[in-house]
């Protein structure tokens, strides 16, 4: 009985202990799991993505909406950063165009990455992105300027969603982050990780 | 009581001769142990020494807050080697005391007490077994926790970013505790959470395999005492939520320190990730440190009102219940995140469902006691103050569990009002209820009744004085986390200072009463509870023998929990 007993235990003990792996698993999985889920449903104010062809299918619903535009850069980066326009009035359903404007003061050439959201978060599901400068990385030469385009519309779908039925504005919000500094206007490789705490 | 043949063997080089009293010298006896008991011990004479330890740091917080303006947080600063601090690391001294304190409560105070110590000591007792299922592991998990404290303190000695120590409050936020903190002190206090964690993970699989797998001939998991029972729901929470945790602390490792980004926006990730990784641990975890207070409780009314548990499946089941819902209310936590109100409605509704388990647990209780012939000793009295105190704890979590209501009170005084009546009145309170329930069953010598007494009045009085007011501080709008505060909030503040004052007291008759049994107790009989006294401890000597039920009691058919 006790090697049997013994063996027994080892079973509960090794069942128990996959338990234990599985959710230490399931703990780093969270984060690409977090990642679509946040993609899917809008939460958090993720908007979503849309490719041309999707974007061809949408009708104009004849109603507007109030669309307004916020830029930040993290603390300490060296860029300006500002919407061409603060507000824009948009037909939901229509294609709109926004423009942003970003300048690097400084002496170095510093690649940023937008993060963004929308405000309020019920509304995210519904702002899709044809076109955006967060898709990918943007770089700026030092004391170089650039104006960076968003192309957007909005899902009428929104229109028979109780919960943004009192949603008058959409507030598109961005950040930049820096990614890499390189000195000069070389742009070769990343000298230092400036500002982000990495 | 019929015996069987088999002789079980947790210890192969011990059971050659059956001298049953045989010890191991003082070096090998304690510091590689493998006998549940001994473990046990060391369990609670850890917890106390980390308690007191954590109490100290609340008593300079206490005693800082004790008027308006700051006033020794200098001086504390230069403890935690601080030369001529400015005051901008004197403010971070405040936050590693917050840090401190919650992190030693918790991890190396009441769970190490609670679960390393009375689990130990009574589960294998409780079910007939002669030791846990695997005694060196047991070992393994005492020392981890150990050096995880040891870890914490050094990491109060070490930069944390502003001043010396980790000051990121016990729930480690991401991005205060990634680029909010540089130095090594918050990978000293990760490095504490996951050796603790560690320890806890194996203390659990270890009282799971004990529980399911050595209970005595006759013990069906329906006849199980309660408070095995709680234990066995507390592992299993155990089990599935500190990996979470160590998930999320090993990430925070790797954004502090090897340039990820998963709680970091400019890489992509999300701060608040991190939280949703903490609470859905954190949730668990104070079901963790109240779950086997519970049922030491019902082990105590029981005991003194000399029935058996009102319920006893109902008491059972709404433990698994409280553990099941445990799990998916976490975001309770978090209203301030900016969840949609869809979202928050969820997580109010499954928050206020866990009353209802909770309420069966205490009105049980109150069904035990009644009609019951009730003796008000010294373990009685504790469990009516815990019954009483953890009940106005649970009324004001209802309250928070509002996401509306939590809106105007989040990260305010009365939320750590209410999480100080579950834990600090309610878990502690548990703890000595415990504590002089078998203290002379694991010394050996009776306590002086007289001294409990006065050491519950007095400790009564005193929590409530600390923590009552701070109900009122938080609804006037006094925010957490703070060394100082507006002129408005000194009376009540005053007063806290004064009930932390009295509480300590208490303390004192404590540590006199343990003097006293020890010096001057008289000898503990095998059930010096009587005829209320029903578990399988009781029919052991106080203290048991170094190796009990080498021949296992079977539990017949009428024997009842």
């Amino acid at each position: 009985m006790s090697a049997g007993r013994a063996s027994s235990n080892r079973k509960v003990a090794l069942m128990a202990a996959s338990a234990a792996v599985a959710m230490l698993g399931l703990g780093f999985a969270s984060v690409p799991l977090y990642r679509i889920f946040c993609q899917v449903t809008g939460f958090g104010g993720t908007t979503q993505r849309v490719d041309e062809a999707r974007a061809a299918t949408v009708q104009d619903s004849g109603r507007t909406m109030s669309v307004r535009f916020d830029a930040n850069v993290e603390r300490g980066m060296p860029w300006e950063f500002k919407p061409l326009q603060r507000t824009d009035t948009v037909t939901i359903g229509g294609r709109d165009m926004a423009l942003f404007w970003a300048k690097n003061t400084s002496d170095k050439t510093i690649v940023g990455t937008a993060s963004f959201n929308v405000e309020p978060e019920q509304a995210a599901r519904y702002f899709n992105k044809v076109q955006c400068f967060c898709f990918t990385e943007q770089t700026l030469k030092p004391g170089e300027e650039v104006r960076m385009p968003v192309l957007y519309y909005i899902d009428p779908a929104i229109l028979n969603d109780v919960n943004n039925k009192d949603v008058e504005q959409i507030t598109l919000s961005y950040t930049f982050h820096v990614t890499s500094v390189s000195d000069g206007d070389a742009g070769g490789k990343a000298l230092d990780q400036a500002g982000t705490g990495g | 009581m019929a015996t069987t043949a088999d002789h079980f063997q947790a210890h192969p080089e011990d059971h050659s001769h059956h001298d049953h009293d045989h010890k191991p010298a003082f070096f090998a006896r304690w510091f590689m142990s493998t006998n549940h008991k001994d473990i046990g011990t060391m369990y609670l004479i850890f917890a106390i020494f980390a308690g007191i330890v954590g109490g100290l740091f609340s008593g300079m917080m206490r005693v800082e807050l004790a008027e308006p303006g700051i006033q020794y947080l200098d001086t504390f600063a230069t403890w935690f080697g601080a030369v001529n601090p400015d005051f901008n690391s004197t403010l971070h001294t405040w936050n590693v005391l917050i840090t401190a304190h919650g992190l030693i409560m918790v991890f190396f105070m009441v769970m190490p007490a609670i679960i390393g110590g009375f689990g130990n000591w009574f589960v294998p007792l409780m079910i007939g077994a002669p030791d846990m299922a695997f005694p060196r592991m047991n070992n393994v998990s005492f020392w981890l926790t150990f050096f995880g404290f040891i870890s914490l303190l050094f990491s109060a000695f070490v930069p944390g970013g502003t001043g010396n120590g980790a000051g990121t409050g016990w729930t480690v936020y991401a991005p205060l505790s990634t680029s909010g903190s540089p130095g090594p002190a918050v990978d000293f206090g990760i490095f504490a959470l996951h050796l603790a964690g560690a320890g806890s993970i194996t203390g659990a699989i270890n009282f799971i395999t004990t529980i399911l797998n050595m209970r005595a001939p006759g013990m069906t998991l329906h006849k199980m005492p309660l408070f095995v029972w709680s234990v066995l729901v507390t592992a299993f929470l155990l089990l599935l939520s500190l990996p979470v945790l160590a998930a999320a602390i090993t990430m925070l490792l790797t954004d502090r320190n090897f340039g990820t980004t998963f709680f970091d926006a400019s890489g992509g990730g999300d701060p608040v990730l991190y939280q949703h990784l903490f609470w859905f641990f954190g949730h668990p975890e104070v079901y963790i440190m109240i779950l086997p207070g519970f049922g030491i409780i019902s082990q105590i009314v029981s005991t003194f009102s000399k029935k058996p548990v009102f319920g006893y499946l109902g008491m059972a089941y709404a433990m698994v219940a409280i553990g099941v819902v445990g799990f998916i209310v976490w975001a309770h936590h978090m209203y301030a995140t900016g969840l949609s109100v869809n979202t928050k409605m969820y997580f109010t509704a499954a928050t206020m469902v866990i009353a209802v388990p909770t309420g069966v647990k205490i009105f049980s209780w109150i069904a035990t006691m009644w009609g019951g012939s009730i003796e008000f000793k010294s373990p009685m009295v504790w469990a009516i103050g815990f019954i009483f105190l953890f009940t106005v704890g649970g009324v004001t979590g209802v309250v928070l569990a509002n996401g509306g209501v939590d809106d105007v009170l989040h990260d305010t005084y009365y939320v750590v009002a209410h999480f100080h009546y579950v834990l600090s009145l309610g878990a502690v309170t548990a703890l000595f209820a415990g504590f002089y329930y078998w203290f002379p069953k694991m010394s050996g010598r009776m306590h002086s009744e007289f001294l409990s007494h006065v050491h519950f009045w007095v400790f009564f009085v005193g929590v409530n004085m600390i923590f009552f007011p701070m109900h009122f501080l938080g609804l006037q709008g006094m925010p957490r986390r703070y060394p100082d505060y507006a002129d408005a909030y000194t009376q009540w503040n005053h007063v806290a200072t004064i009930g932390y004052m009295v509480m300590a007291a208490s303390l004192v008759v404590w540590f006199i009463n343990i003097i006293y049994a020890f010096t001057a107790g008289k000898r503990a009989a095998d059930n010096y509870w009587g005829e209320g006294a029903t578990t399988l401890e009781w029919t052991l000597s106080s203290p048991p023998p170094f190796h009990q039920f080498e021949t296992l009691p079977v539990i017949g058919e009428t024997a009842h929990h």
